[in-house]
């Protein structure tokens, strides 16, 4: 049981596609869309807005119902895998509750998913020391920066110790600087945890720095034009964005994107 | 402290304008004794005499303060002539059918935001139910509640609860919709119950909404209780003073009532506000 479990995918699309009914007529935002995922793997989604990312996303978070085609999540229903907690999530914003500490908002899910007082403090303290935010935990949202609010989410979305992580464009709102910052934690957190990291972005270095995977999608209807293994060691600083191995691969994404793309751009 | 010289100013500007109104308005009765006296009167006397009339038709600022001075310091507090015994009287229902009101609003709130078919039904009727004027209610209400035994403050309170739910349900499902739909994203990302959704997102983020509401809610429980002392023809409350004053003429002591009523609904929206400040403070919310 514990062998297939490690080598049989843990996310699983055949065929997916969601239509939505609008009054301007049915919109198709994924359409035919099939990827294995498997334990461990870092896989970003890349593709100009509208190509679907965020609502594949949403999709394996069941907080969207696909319309045709087969998804399961650790092997179960996506919405099973909802119930069992199977995942945790990262927003485009912190969305920290303004009137809880940020401790209190990475205790948030513990409380309502009924852990024990004192495993909830021991948690809190476990992930603050993982998103580097030892000592903030009595200081309100307000008091951090934007860069330090998004961390606490992170933290929130591990709190529970669910083997996946999906992240929906979790640094957009960041500065350059900070955004690489957090690069390099959330790669470090990634070898540390052993997580299934499901990444959206529009930023190819972002993209490949991070991914094992990286998946190019396009719009209208929305759809995976372009699935690249990274080739890149898992020890990855900084600078090598500058090597010829991350220009290669960042060129091939930025292929499949302009082919996606049509003559639109 | 610079806000005080225009509050000051504005202060200064109403009392002028209520004396010339006073002068004007009471002028007439002066007039009318002097000629039937067949007495010249100058305009000195009328204005001297404008301010000392003990029934005038709009008294002086000075007598209605000498009148609340009188009702509040003047009297025992269980004399049936002190405005702090009929003011308390007033305070006990509203504060009653404010708890009530509040209640109920949050209740019906609650009820409208998690059901579909309340958020269809309860609102247009909880809307007609203010349309219909307070004063075609009271008296119904104080005569079917005094049918089964139930006579007192109780029936004050109804009347006071009838006005003082509406802004807190208007207010309420207003702020417990207030999450967007992120914040409620999240919440199913945990596959939160909607009892939790409910305590944990809804209710606090409803907070600031709840106290904009609890200030008019008050307002309007005042008016509420006033309202229900005047159709039993009550013998004690502000409404009750009001009443006697209105049937005898005495217009210093409907305004002094008038003040004392305006005074403690002041009070009272001060202390909510207080209470408002300290909780979002300690919420992490204040300013």
């Amino acid at each position: 049981m514990k062998d297939t479990a490690t080598t049989a995918p843990v996310i699983e699309a055949k065929g997916l596609g969601l239509t939505f009914q609008t009054s301007d007529g049915p919109v198709h935002a994924l359409k035919d869309v099939s990827l294995a995922i498997g334990k461990g793997e870092f896989v970003s989604f890349i593709g100009p807005s509208g190509c679907g990312k965020t609502t594949f996303l949403r999709c394996i978070a069941a907080l969207e119902r696909p319309t045709e085609g087969v998804l399961t999540v650790n092997g179960m229903s996506a919405d099973a895998a909802r119930q069992a907690r199977a995942y945790g999530y990262v927003f485009q914003a912190a969305g920290l509750y303004p009137w809880r500490t940020i401790a209190g908002n990475v205790k948030l899910p513990l409380e309502i998913m009924g852990f024990s007082r004192e495993e909830q403090e021991e948690r809190v303290r476990k992930v603050l020391s993982l998103v580097d935010l030892e000592g903030f935990g009595k200081k309100f949202p307000w008091q951090l920066s934007g860069g330090m609010q998004q961390r606490a989410s992170i933290a929130r979305a591990l709190a529970f110790d669910a083997d996946i992580l999906l992240m929906d464009e979790p640094f957009g709102a960041l500065d350059e600087i900070v955004r690489d910052r957090l690069n390099e934690e959330l790669l470090k957190l990634w070898a540390r945890t052993q997580k299934t990291i499901g990444f959206v972005t529009h930023s190819i270095p972002e993209a490949v720095y991070l991914s094992t995977k990286i998946v190019v999608m396009s719009p209208r209807p929305g759809r995976i034009t372009d699935v690249i293994e990274s080739t890149l060691p898992k020890e990855r600083p900084l600078d090598i964005r500058d090597s010829r191995e991350f220009i290669e691969i960042a060129h091939r994404v930025r292929e499949g994107l302009r082919a996606g793309h049509g003559d639109e751009v | 402290m610079r806000s005080v010289l225009p509050i000051l100013a504005v202060l200064l500007a109403i009392v002028v304008l209520w004396y010339g109104a006073a002068i004007w308005l009471n002028s007439q009765w002066t007039y009318d004794q002097a000629g039937r006296a067949g007495v010249e009167v100058s305009f000195g006397e009328v204005v001297a005499d404008t301010m000392v009339q003990e029934r005038p038709v709009l008294p002086a600022p000075h007598q209605v303060a000498a009148g609340l001075w009188e009702g509040v310091a003047g009297q025992k507090v269980t004399s049936k002539r002190s405005l702090v015994y009929h003011g308390w009287m007033t305070l006990s229902a509203t504060l009653v059918g404010f708890a009530i009101g509040t209640g109920l609003g949050v209740l019906l709130a609650v009820g409208i935001v998690h059901n579909r078919a309340m958020d269809m039904s309860v609102m247009p009727w909880a809307i007609a139910s203010q349309t219909i004027p307070i004063l075609a209610i009271a008296p119904m209400v104080i005569v079917v509640l005094a049918s089964v035994g139930i006579t007192g403050l109780l029936p004050k309170a109804v009347i006071s609860a009838y006005l003082s739910f509406f802004p807190v349900v208007v207010g309420m499902v207003k702020g417990l919709r207030s999450p967007d739909g992120m914040q409620l994203d999240l919440l199913r990302t945990y596959n939160a119950s909607p009892m939790a959704t409910l305590w944990k997102l809804r209710l606090p983020a409803s907070m600031p909404y709840l106290f904009a509401s609890l200030k008019v809610s008050m307002a309007a429980s005042l008016v509420g209780a006033i309202v229900g002392e005047l159709p039993a023809g009550a013998t004690s409350g502000l409404g009750a003073r009001l009443l006697s004053g209105s049937y005898y003429g005495q217009t210093i002591q409907i305004w002094a009532a008038l003040f004392a009523a305006a005074i403690l609904a002041a009070g009272l929206v001060i202390i909510i506000g207080g209470i408002e400040r300290a909780t979002l403070r300690r919420m992490g919310m204040g300013q």
